[in-house]
């Protein structure tokens, strides 16, 4: 255990100066790209806001399950087969049959080839079910279609929600899916996330739509309650003209009136149709309805061609700019709700890196100092391979561009104490050999070879704590598993590659001396 | 030498009637969980002016009908901590900022916001169950392997010990259980292994070694022989940890002293509990052999 050959030296030498170069790095600016790396820090110490967002997919379900009731009609029509009592409830399609179909009906839903209902071989799923319950036949989503639906609604959510947070321009955003049905947003240094909030939390479903002049509409009306007031007006269901069909939207200032207004441009298919209904329906009301509330209702004068227009509504310019952001993000396929949220302001950040440095430097004076006394010469040793250990800590964390959270500031201090245990042990047993046995170096020897298995349980026991908290924590957590588990590998290098070689030069120079220890 | 085994008996029957309170308390009293596992919303405050006290906040957030709302000095005397459960008004926040700076003029600083959904709390309390479950049988499966099964025994009551009584004690204190306290009892069944693992080593040496001492005297060769390493990486970790809990600022205190009781316990336990449970079973230089023999 105690020889060192010249090459293992010169190694172990290189890699302390390397780490200590590296992670020194965080706190000069090296234009050197290799060294061009730094720890990361977390939300908590830099400041930042953390939304945990959950899509709400039951408003697609019955959205998709309300086409569906079309789909099977006209499916079976062709069959001449009729459909009867068609009725959506509870996530689920109800309707009856006659007696003499409901074979034939059960049959397409469960035929592999039909285009009525996809199979995905892969899952051995369908994508709904069909059950028959007393008289009525019930369609609902099957466990894969449902994956199926989540998955594409979170999909197309995150690139909205991408496009929204860059409109606004915060820097370097991190957003993350989590399961199937959220997404995790990360906004570094953003101390009021009030305005992303509040445009992540709408879900932006832009239609026009006449004011209905008689309840006798063919596609069936609809109440719905304005904006800013709690009027209200029975508007068609017929949609003319979607959010999917503008090119761009921006704020405006009208000069005529001198109010903020949304301006907006359509594509061809939105401006013809945009075309058509303004011709033909002049004198009418079209409401321009968003989240099913009606931000203004005005009166049609002109056919409008150009497939450009405005909006108006009472905006401030702020909430046009944020109208006008929304539209040209597109609409979200579901609603989003915030389910978790954790917000640090930058400068209870800086405070907690603060608290933590300070921490981190006395807990490490103390350390320093107990062991010196303790062990005095050794003791020494103990603290040099200590700071370079830190180093290595630090080092790593900088590889592999870590996040440090304040936990992990923790971790790294809680490090530092237990750090010395592998050579406390090394020590004691040394001490215990020395008893016995008047060479040095073999007491030495046999105090490093015989403490090893103590050593090597402790460290397991905590690297199994580590590991547990890093796959299963969250956020700050993982941040402390982190620099607890880096900090067991660069404690087991410290002691054995740089304390054992210090131990073993100064062991070689005082072979005769007694009482070394 | 120390006689530590003078007071097996004493200090076993001080360890049961410790888990008994805790257990009673931990069920009785229960722990007092934070946002993080029961859901609702915090917010860390700072007033720049220091008129402004807790009853006058309390009084002004009351009026709000935000349901139960805790005010609480947090540190210094112009932070404050608000607590309160869920409720369904997505903007509380925003307007508690409007509330406090039409009442108490434009003097606060929000430090920070928590708002945990019951959805999200209630995992992140199940995966925190999970962990500690997954820690305490990884740990079992990995001294039934370094060891005989009565030393397995031995160490799993001592972590059990020290984290039952470490939870009895957050509830008799009414201290928050958090996710830093999950994290920091994960640390402290770590550390209470690894304290016991090393006496427990020695001890098994010892028993190779002599084969006319007695467990009952053996043990206490053992934790005076390894008496000094355990003292001295104690005190160096809880110096690391008292530094942590007088200067690493209000969110780390619960965490740092969490782990200062964890690591006084886990130093007991390891010679108080972990040992006698080898006297009580009686183990001896043939439970060792036995199992080289078999190896």
């Amino acid at each position: 255990m105690l020889y060192f050959s010249k090459l293992r030296i010169i190694f172990v030498t290189l890699i302390s100066l390397i780490f200590i170069l590296i992670a020194s790095s965080n706190l000069f600016k090296f234009s050197n790209d290799l060294l061009n790396k730094k720890i990361n820090l977390g939300l908590d110490l830099q400041g930042g806001s953390y939304l945990l967002l959950e899509i709400d997919n039951s408003p697609v379900v019955e959205q998709k399950l309300q086409n569906l009731t079309i789909t099977i009609k006209n499916y079976f029509k062709e069959k001449n087969i009729r459909i009867n009592n068609l009725k959506i409830s509870n996530q689920e399609l109800s309707f009856t049959v006659d007696n003499q179909f409901k074979q034939t009906v059960l049959d397409e839903f469960n035929d592999e080839e039909s285009n009525l209902n996809p199979y995905y071989p892969r899952f051995k799923s369908h994508q709904l079910n069909i059950e028959e319950k007393n008289d009525l036949l019930i369609v609902n989503y099957s466990k894969q279609g449902l994956v199926e639906l989540k998955t594409s609604s979170q999909d197309q959510a995150l690139e909205i929600v991408r496009r929204r947070i860059d409109e606004i321009g915060t820097n370097e955003p991190n957003i993350l899916k989590r399961g199937n049905d959220r997404i995790l947003v990360e906004l570094p240094g953003l101390d009021d996330p009030m305005r992303i909030k509040s445009l992540l939390g709408k879900t932006a479903n832009l239609t026009f739509r006449f004011v209905a002049s008689n309840t006798e509409d063919s596609f069936g009306t609809e109440k719905l309650k304005y904006e800013d007031s709690s009027e209200e007006s029975v508007v068609s269901k017929r949609i003319i003209l979607s959010g999917d069909n503008l090119l761009d939207a921006q704020p405006r200032m009208n000069n005529e009136t001198n109010e903020t207004v949304v301006s907006f441009t359509l594509d061809r298919v939105g401006a013809k149709r945009f075309g058509k209904a303004t011709s033909t329906g002049i004198g009418k009301q079209l409401a321009i309805v968003l989240d099913g509330k009606i931000i203004s209702a005005p009166v049609i004068r002109d056919t409008i061609a150009s497939g450009s227009g405005q909006i108006s509504g009472g905006f401030t310019f702020q909430s046009a700019t944020d109208l006008a952001l929304l539209l040209r993000s597109g609409a979200l396929p579901a609603p989003l709700n915030i389910i978790e949220e954790r917000t640090v302001g930058p400068d209870l950040g800086q405070d907690s890196i603060n608290a933590g440095m300070i921490a981190l430097a006395i807990g490490f004076a103390l350390v320093i100092l107990f062991i010196f006394i303790k062990y005095k010469i050794f003791g020494l040793i103990t603290n040099i391979a200590l700071i370079i250990n830190l180093f290595l800590l630090i080092g790593v964390l900088t590889i592999f561009e870590a996040t440090l959270t304040l936990p992990g500031i923790a971790g790294i201090i809680l490090t530092v104490g237990m750090a010395v245990d592998a050579n406390v042990l090394i020590f004691e047993r040394i001490k215990e050999e020395l008893k016995d046995e008047k060479n040095n170096l073999i007491a030495f020897d046999s105090g490093y070879t015989k403490s090893r298995t103590a050593i090597l349980d402790a460290n397991i026991t905590t690297l199994i704590a580590a590991i547990i908290l890093f796959f299963m924590g969250s956020g700050p957590i993982k941040g402390f598993s982190l620099t607890l588990g880096v900090g067991i590998f660069t404690t087991l290098f410290s002691v054995y590659f740089i304390a054992r070689l210090l131990t073993v030069l100064y062991v070689a120079k005082n072979k005769q001396k007694e009482g070394l220890i | 030498m120390i006689a530590f085994n003078k007071y097996y008996n004493k200090f076993n029957i001080l360890s049961v009637s410790l888990v008994v309170v805790s257990l009673l308390l931990l069920t009785f009293k229960g722990l007092n969980f934070g946002i993080d596992f029961k859901g609702g919303t915090l917010i860390e405050l700072r007033a720049s002016e220091s008129k402004i006290n807790v009853s006058s906040l309390r009084d002004n957030l009351n009026q709000m009908n935000l349901g139960d709302v805790s005010v609480k000095k947090f540190g210094n005397e112009t932070d404050f901590l608000i607590k309160f459960e869920n409720n369904d008004n997505k903007n509380v926040i925003e307007e508690i900022k409007t509330n406090l700076d039409k009442s108490f003029g434009n003097n606060f600083n929000f430090r920070r916001v928590e708002n945990v959904g019951p959805k999200v709390s209630a995992e992140l309390l199940k995966s925190g169950i999970i962990a500690i479950s997954v820690a305490l049988i990884l740990m079992l499966i990995y001294i039934w392997i370094r060891f005989e099964w009565q030393f397995s025994l031995g160490a799993i009551l001592a972590l059990f010990h020290d984290v039952i009584v470490t939870l009895g004690l957050f509830s008799l204190l009414g201290l928050e259980i958090n996710l830093s306290i999950i994290a920091a009892v994960l640390t402290i069944v770590g550390y209470s292994m690894n304290d016991t693992v090393v006496i427990f080593d020695r001890v098994r040496e010892n028993l190779r070694k002599y084969s006319d001492i007695k467990i009952f005297e053996l043990t206490n060769i053992s934790i005076n022989e390894t008496l000094s390493r355990t003292l001295i990486t104690s005190i160096t970790t809880l110096l690391a940890l008292l530094s942590i809990f007088f200067f690493g600022g209000e969110i780390l205190r619960g965490f740092s002293l969490a782990m200062i009781f964890g690591v006084i316990f886990g130093t007991y336990s390891s010679i108080y509990i972990a040992n006698t449970v080898l006297v009580r079973l009686r183990v001896s230089q043939k439970t060792v052999l036995k199992e080289d023999g078999s190896n």
